[in-house]
Formats: C-alpha cells, sequence, structure tokens
C-alpha cells in the first residue's frame, strides 16, 4: 500500500521534505515501518531517536498502520 | 484550568501568571525558558522553533494531566513560541499554582522536563556558519 508519511525537524532534511510517499507492505506495524526507513533513510541511524506517531498519538512497536492513519515520522525532540 | 497554547507571537510571563492566580494558591511557580546568545561558546544568531501542532498540545494536555493527579495543581498555564526568535526572546513560559510552594516548584520542574522528552516541537539553531537541529544527534 502506498503510506503518506509527514516529517519535521531534522526528519524532513534526511526525507527530502514534509511529506513522502512510501511503499509498504499491508498491515505494515510501527516496528516494521522503521526498519524499512531506517534501511531506505540510512542517515536515520545516526540520530539519537526515531518515533513514530499514529493519529497524532505515539505508536506502540506492534501498532498496525491502515493507509488513512496520519503517519509521522518525530525525529529527536528539543522543545523549551 | 488547564491553557495549553503555541503561538507564534511573543509570550507573556505576566499574562501566565495573571492566568493561574487563585484565592487557594499558595505558591504559583513561573518558569520562562529564553533563547541563549551561545551553546558550546559558538555565538548563536537566532532559533527557529518548529511544532507538529495538534500533537504538541496534546502531549502538552497530557503532562498538565499527570501535573494534576500527582499534586494539588488546580491551574496550569503551558506556552510554547513557534518559528523564529531572536537570542533573549522567551520560547517557553509554564505556570503552576498550588496550596504550597513545594508542589508548584517540583510539578513545574516535571512539566519542563517532561516537555523536553515527549512534545513534538525542534528547535534549530542558526549559527553565523550554519545550522544545526538541536539534540538530533547523540
Amino acid at each position: 500500500m502506498e503510506l503518506t508519511i509527514l516529517s519535521f525537524g531534522i526528519a524532513k532534511d534526511i526525507v527530502g521534505g514534509p511529506q513522502c510517499q512510501l511503499n509498504v507492505p499491508a498491515e505494515i506495524t510501527a516496528k516494521e515501518l522503521k526498519a524499512q526507513l531506517l534501511q531506505q533513510y540510512p542517515a536515520f541511524q545516526d540520530l539519537r531517536s526515531l518515533a513514530i506517531a499514529i493519529n497524532n498519538t505515539y505508536a506502540t512497536d506492534d501498532q498496525v498502520i491502515s493507509p488513512t492513519d496520519e503517519v509521522v515520522l518525530i525525529p529527536p525532540v528539543s522543545g523549551g | 484550568m488547564i491553557d495549553i497554547q503555541l503561538l507564534d507571537t511573543p509570550l507573556s510571563p505576566q499574562q501566565c501568571l495573571e492566568r493561574v492566580q487563585n484565592a487557594a494558591a499558595g505558591g504559583i511557580n513561573l518558569f520562562v525558558g529564553t533563547v541563549r546568545n551561545q551553546t558550546k561558546g559558538k555565538p548563536v544568531v537566532r532559533l527557529e522553533f518548529e511544532a507538529y501542532a495538534p500533537m504538541a498540545i496534546s502531549e502538552l494536555y497530557k503532562i498538565a494531566q499527570q501535573i494534576q493527579a500527582r499534586w494539588p495543581a488546580k491551574h496550569i498555564v503551558i506556552h510554547h513560541r513557534v518559528g523564529t526568535l531572536e537570542v533573549g526572546e522567551i520560547a517557553v513560559v509554564i505556570a503552576v499554582a498550588t496550596p504550597h510552594r513545594l508542589a508548584s516548584f517540583q510539578a513545574c520542574q516535571f512539566a519542563i522536563d517532561t516537555l523536553k522528552e515527549t512534545v513534538p516541537i525542534w528547535k534549530k539553531e542558526i549559527f553565523e556558519d550554519g545550522e544545526v537541529w538541536v539534540a538530533a544527534h547523540p
């Protein structure tokens, strides 16, 4: 399935923009998506962390992603 | 009362203070985070804050709710800036009112510490000769 992924901060620089399309297997989990991203964009491996948010909440590793979910890459946060 | 805001205009500590003031409060803790002029000796020209707004607001609410579960903090305000900030400008204001002072110190520290761990806001430091996303790399 085709997944639209939003990116912020340094993740935006790594994938080349605030939004990207990724072709992923159906019923992919957050953990599997992360593994695919680390492989496709090796620069993610240099980050302190990479989290995935689904519909405004941090995803759990085994959470299954559906094509209508809002999926967001959360590189290490640095607010405050 | 919980008041959470992301703003692209200057923050007002005075306004945050007034929002939490109430007759039952014996202590109000006000934290003001500002833009420092250097990082590891390197002059900072300005900062750029970016937020994933809907989730940042929801994570800030969670922090306020966690505070209310742990401390008798009737009123909590967290205002965070987004956009471009010059040195000295205010990036975040947190105000917590509790009946006694200790809880207000603890709750306020918990708020800023947790914010830095969980809230999807990112800052980029702009130097004379380049820029860097803060804390991105180990």
